[in-house]
């Protein structure tokens, strides 16, 4: 498979998000060529063609997403990039936006243009501050060249940009809770239906995608949807960035085409898993996703469909890796840890069950676990499943039972561990007590 | 509380949004910008900008993780405990920090120079183990490196 470098294209030059390296490279062509001599429709026709499909998590095709939009809404129509990146293993957005915030600011303004939206938001998590910053003066140069504002290029279409912080939720990267909390609310998850297409921030029309499904948008406008769907698979098209963490030789952000075998970039591109130990488990898309054992890795490709035939997800595109001697319920410890800590509250199953749960490995961690101990983890996580009304609660426990089933003996040496102990723990009942009582 | 110039700033942001209550998390990183923290006085003042009730604020700073309702150190030193971090060694750097600043997670040097907190993912899993002290990211740390990050700050 043909490496090429779409998103990451830029990454290498020197001042690579300063508007004049954007420029050019080919910068702001694509919003030209689309305000020059595209419909709205053409401009959503394109990017269904090709196959673009969200950078976030869930993988819904962007064109389709823009489509839902109701034109004839008398209501303003708004466009909101996601960045509040913030699911473990997660790092691609960030490198995206210091490297190419151009990219983002493009892709934003066609997206805006496609849905008939005059004002934009950028949502980054508040810890990425200074990238904030960056975006920000990279819109105020988009600004000073004509492209953002009143009358871009002289179209008669307009378009403003604002970026926001976010400030330490990572619920507030769920596309409803974002807008919540962009409304200056908790941000607390709304209920689906009516999507944000339909009813959205302010109670308006609302295209909200991830920072890099946006930036994905101008090299489809400029080359065309079937050029881009043609670098990945038939229904994953184009290329991604999938952020490599853990045991890696060089772990960092790749940009692979879609399709691309799991096994050849860890082996190839990662070099391998470091210290020439061999592989036990990746988690294939964020903390989320359903762990993979090494035999699962043999057969996955890089695309949303080969992660679905395995009962996991490509999610945010995260592949986190996992040497021979990882304690894989040291790992899921982790990541309980960190829903306990994320759960919004609203829904009983995801407040208590991951408390629930993060207690219960503590326990089983400790030594002190009952033999039933692993079971009732992963029956509790069972229920959690599909109980609450966002898809935290979701992510929490598919972090779990999937981890329990493929990895159980990494659970049960503790469990087993502890029921040796407690049988040759000395009773310390001596029947002094009772003579004494006599 | 404020000096004019902030105050001037927060008009500059509540302006920009179509909405006056969005500009709520913007407007409250700019008050604890200049007073380190978010004081009862400064959430009253914010609510009556805002045309919103000290509840209202209160029930917003409460839920994020990145206001402060008391002061913290100068520097805020959040070492990630999440699974890359963890994968690539972040406990250790924990445990360094802990050593050499005698202080646990949630607390504060008694001269008020340091604050440790154990954070979730911060965004740095492919440069693990990873912290930040306030803004500033640092990546692929040691022992060593910590050392010398810490004997760096002015």
């Amino acid at each position: 498979m043909e490496k090429v470098r779409v998103l990451s294209a830029r990454f290498d030059l020197p001042d690579s998000h300063t508007i004049e390296v954007y420029l050019r490279t080919g910068g702001y062509q694509a919003l030209r060529k689309a305000l020059a001599g595209m419909t709205p429709e053409a401009v959503i026709e394109e990017v269904k063609r090709s196959a673009l499909r969200g950078r976030g998590g869930a993988g819904f095709s962007t064109g389709m997403k823009w489509s839902f939009v109701p034109r004839d809404s008398a209501k303003p129509k708004y466009v909101i990039a996601n960045a509040d990146e913030s699911e473990p293993g997660t790092c691609k957005d960030r490198v995206l936006m210091e490297k190419d915030p151009h990219a983002v600011i493009e892709g934003i303004l066609l997206a805006a243009y496609a849905v008939d939206a005059h004002l934009a938001f950028i949502y980054i998590r508040g810890e990425y501050w200074y990238l904030k910053e960056r975006v920000e003066r990279a819109i105020e140069e988009a600004r000073a060249h004509g492209f953002v504002g009143a009358n871009i290029l002289g179209s008669g279409f307009s378009c403003d940009i604002l970026v926001h912080p976010g400030a330490g939720a990572y619920i507030c990267g769920e596309e409803t809770a974002l807008m919540e909390s962009l409304e200056g609310k908790r941000g607390y998850p709304r209920i689906k239906p009516p999507f944000p297409a339909v009813v959205g921030l302010y109670g308006c029309p609302t295209v909200i995608n991830n920072v890099e499904t946006l930036a994905s948008v101008p090299p489809i406008i400029l080359n065309g949807g079937d050029w881009f769907r043609r670098l990945g698979t038939e229904k994953s098209g184009g290329t991604r960035l999938f952020a490599v963490s853990g045991h890696v030789a060089r772990p960092g952000v790749y940009e692979l085409p879609m399709g691309y075998p799991m096994k050849r970039m860890i082996e190839e591109d990662c070099g391998g898993i470091r210290g020439g130990k061999r592989l036990k488990a990746v988690i294939p898309g964020g903390s989320s996703a359903p762990i993979l054992t090494a035999e699962e890795v043999e057969q996955c490709t890089l695309d949303f469909e080969s992660l679905v035939a395995l009962k996991s997800m490509l999610g945010s595109g995260a592949i986190i890796v996992m040497d021979e001697e990882t304690d894989i319920a040291q790992v899921v410890y982790r990541i309980t840890l960190f829903y306990e800590h994320e759960s919004c509250g609203w829904c009983v199953p995801c407040r208590e069950g991951t408390r629930w749960m993060r207690k219960l490995l503590e326990r089983i961690l400790r030594g002190e676990g009952r033999p039933r101990d692993v079971d009732l983890l992963y029956e509790l996580a069972r229920n959690i499943f599909g109980t609450t009304h966002c898809p935290l609660g979701d992510a929490a426990a598919w972090a779990v039972y999937p981890a329990i089933e493929k990895f159980r003996a990494d659970f049960e040496k503790y469990v087993r561990a502890s029921a040796v102990s407690v049988s040759a723990e000395p009773s310390g009942v001596s029947g002094v007590r009772r003579s004494l009582a006599v | 509380m404020l000096s004019t110039e902030t105050k001037e700033r927060i008009q500059r942001i509540i302006a920009r949004y179509p909405v006056k209550r969005s500009a709520l998390l913007p407007v409250l990183f700019v008050v604890q910008e200049e007073l380190g923290y978010l004081p009862d006085e400064a959430l009253h003042e914010v609510a009556r900008w805002l045309d919103l009730t000290f509840l209202d604020v209160e029930t917003i700073v409460s839920f994020y993780t990145m206001f402060h309702r008391r002061p913290i150190g100068r520097y805020h030193i959040q070492v990630c405990r999440n699974v890359s971090c963890y994968l690539c060694g972040g406990d250790a750097i924990r445990e360094h920090l802990e050593r050499r600043l005698g202080i646990r997670p949630g607390e504060t040097t008694p001269d008020g120079r340091f604050t440790l907190s154990e954070v979730e993912c911060i965004g740095a899993c492919s440069w693990a183990p990873a912290m930040q002290i306030n803004f500033t990211f640092y990546h692929h740390l040691t022992p060593e490196r910590v050392d010398e990050i810490l004997a760096s700050l002015p």
